[in-house]
């Protein structure tokens, strides 16, 4: 099936800095992309590229096979977007605000009326109609946002950290509506905050200084996650040579106060043999941890090791 | 496209205070100043109706309402055209029409017949009151019409200055600043006493606006006011793309 989104190679410069230098991003019917980054990185860059707000400097972008950038009208008929800063006129009535975005995105007159209530409906906004913008409060300021990027029906969903300054009753909320507007189109969100990637999406591309430096999906990532080391305590501990010794054991770092850190092949777990050994020769085991790695782990490794290489190349 | 942008504009200026005030403001500056001219109309038309080929009460009363209104306009176009581009800007909803199926040229044409339909207001008030000269014995509509028509045309190069300048700045007040400093020196320029046909005359607003004034329709005139309208939102138009391609 024709991915809804398809950017290849995006560049982009601000004078002579480097915001973007060569992200791709593919998307597909029915999928939740994470775009996950520091500050800085370059998402919202990126998020403007593919809605058509900035030109990049090279690159193609494709949205259901047609070329932003060559026809820009039809493309971004397809594409909703909110961005960090929902763009709300404060003195419009969410009905009328809502209109418009319909209307300007090339909605029939006759169909108007309808999307509006369907895109209201879904955003918890049924009753708020007739409310002026500017007297909600965040949240519904937030949902009356994504309700214009959804109401003409686009293929393509970008959200900007679409959870920013909402409460964590807010933020549940929106999750589950992010996760229902990925049934028919599909969606792109970007974030800083971890457990809303591991949450909400499907997969995870990872920005750092313009570029991607990890993309794959959060199953592969959960998949991989208690695989590779364990955290044992002993209240009479051995040798650091005799936990070596186990077999499937790579490796074994003494973490001090008898704590200690053993890695281990993915397809070779020694806890078994470790009780045991530890019964047998009364070491007094009292805890055995597998270390999980979470996305946090990936992320900081990442984007800080790419921070580290730069610091080192700048001295 | 156009239109729901321009509809969007008139929407967006009625929906604040400030449209409904100078509405109100300019009713009432140019009511009075025609029933003033109509007061001192009165007190010479005795000796007028003495001389051969006397100006009639159009030209006396209702045209000098015409020609203040040109400069009432110059002062407050600025205050209401200053928000168009440079608001949105400050509050980030230019992404929404950006991001929206929607040409550049679109946008700015919408936000340049917005403000100018909503001008056509106090134009279209004037009017009215030229014409209830009929009541007391007859006016002349084609001095009227030819009014309008100037009036309108001043306008539409006083929005569209605006309009340019707008989009300059995130900063509403200094895109009024700027656009009443750049009419009111196209205004004056008349004043340096430049050689008739030269470059610097031919610039000036007052000296286009001044046939219409006088009833007559000058072609060379009509082209300076499109040219200059023209201009300004082709350089509005370019300003906006140049956001996009250079950031």
């Amino acid at each position: 099936m024709e991915p809804t989104l398809s950017a290849v190679n995006l560049v982009r410069n601000f004078g002579t800095r480097h915001a973007v230098e060569g992200v791709s991003i593919t998307l597909n019917r029915g999928e939740v992309l994470g775009l996950l980054g520091p500050n800085g990185a370059g998402k919202t860059t990126t998020m403007q590229m593919v809605t058509g707000n900035l030109a990049p400097t090279a690159g193609e972008i494709r949205i259901c096979g047609l070329d932003l950038l060559e026809e820009p009208t039809r493309a971004k008929m397809r594409v909703g977007y909110l961005p960090e800063t929902p763009p709300l006129y404060r003195d419009f009535s969410v009905d009328e605000y809502l209109e418009l975005a319909a209307r300007l995105h090339r909605l029939p007159r006759t169909r108007t009326a309808e999307a509006v209530a369907r895109a209201k409906k879904r955003c918890g906004l049924a009753d708020m109609g007739n409310r002026l913008i500017g007297t909600l409060s965040k949240g519904y300021q937030q949902r009356v946002g994504i309700a214009q990027a959804i109401v003409h029906d686009p293929d393509v969903v970008v959200l900007d950290e679409p959870t920013v300054g909402l409460d964590p009753n807010q933020i549940r909320e929106i999750r589950t509506l992010i996760r229902e507007l990925a049934a028919e189109h599909s969606v792109i969100l970007s974030t800083h905050i971890l457990p809303e990637v591991e949450s909400v999406c499907d997969r995870v591309q990872i920005l750092n200084a313009g570029r991607v430096v990890y993309t794959d999906t959060i199953a592969a990532l959960k998949q991989h996650r208690g695989g590779h080391a364990l955290t044992v305590a002993f209240r009479r501990p051995p040798e650091i040579g005799q936990l070596a010794a186990l077999p499937g054991v790579k490796n074994v770092e003494h973490l001090g106060d008898r704590l200690f850190r053993i890695f281990h092949d993915l397809d070779s777990d020694p806890t078994d043999s470790l009780v045991r050994q530890s019964v047998e020769m009364n070491w007094g085991l009292r805890e055995l941890t597998p270390v999980e790695t979470s996305l946090e782990e990936v992320f900081v490794n990442l984007t800080q090791r790419e921070d580290d290489v730069a610091a080192g190349a700048d001295t | 496209m156009i239109l729901t942008i321009a509809r969007k504009e008139l929407r967006a200026l009625f929906g604040s205070p400030l449209a409904w005030i100078i509405l109100a403001v300019l009713q009432v500056i140019f009511a009075l100043y025609f029933l003033f001219s109509l007061n001192s109309f009165q007190e010479i038309q005795p000796q007028l109706a003495l001389q051969p080929n006397h100006p009639g009460a159009t030209e006396l009363v209702a045209a000098p309402v015409f020609g203040m209104a040109a400069i009432v306009l110059l002062m407050v176009v600025p205050l209401l055209s200053m928000r168009l581009i440079a608001e949105e800007r400050r509050n980030q909803t230019l992404t929404f029409l950006l991001s929206a199926p929607v040409s550049v040229t679109e946008i700015v044409l919408g936000k340049f017949l917005g403000l100018l339909g909503f001008l056509a207001v106090p134009v279209l008030l004037i009017a009215l009151m030229g014409v209830s000269l009929y009541a007391g014995g007859g006016a002349d509509i084609g001095l009227i019409g030819a009014n309008v028509v100037g009036l309108l045309l001043l306008d539409a190069a006083f929005v569209a200055v605006g309009l340019y300048l707008s989009s300059l700045t995130s900063q509403p007040v200094v895109a009024a600043v700027s656009a009443f400093a750049v009419l009111l020196a196209l205004w004056i320029v008349e004043m340096g006493n430049f050689a008739p046909g030269s470059p610097m005359e031919l610039l000036s607003l007052l000296k286009h606006y001044r046939s219409f004034f006088q009833g007559t329709l000058h072609t060379g005139d009509l082209a300076y006011f499109v040219l200059l309208t023209g201009l300004f939102l082709a350089l509005t138009i370019r300003r906006l793309d140049r956001d996009r391609l250079a950031g």
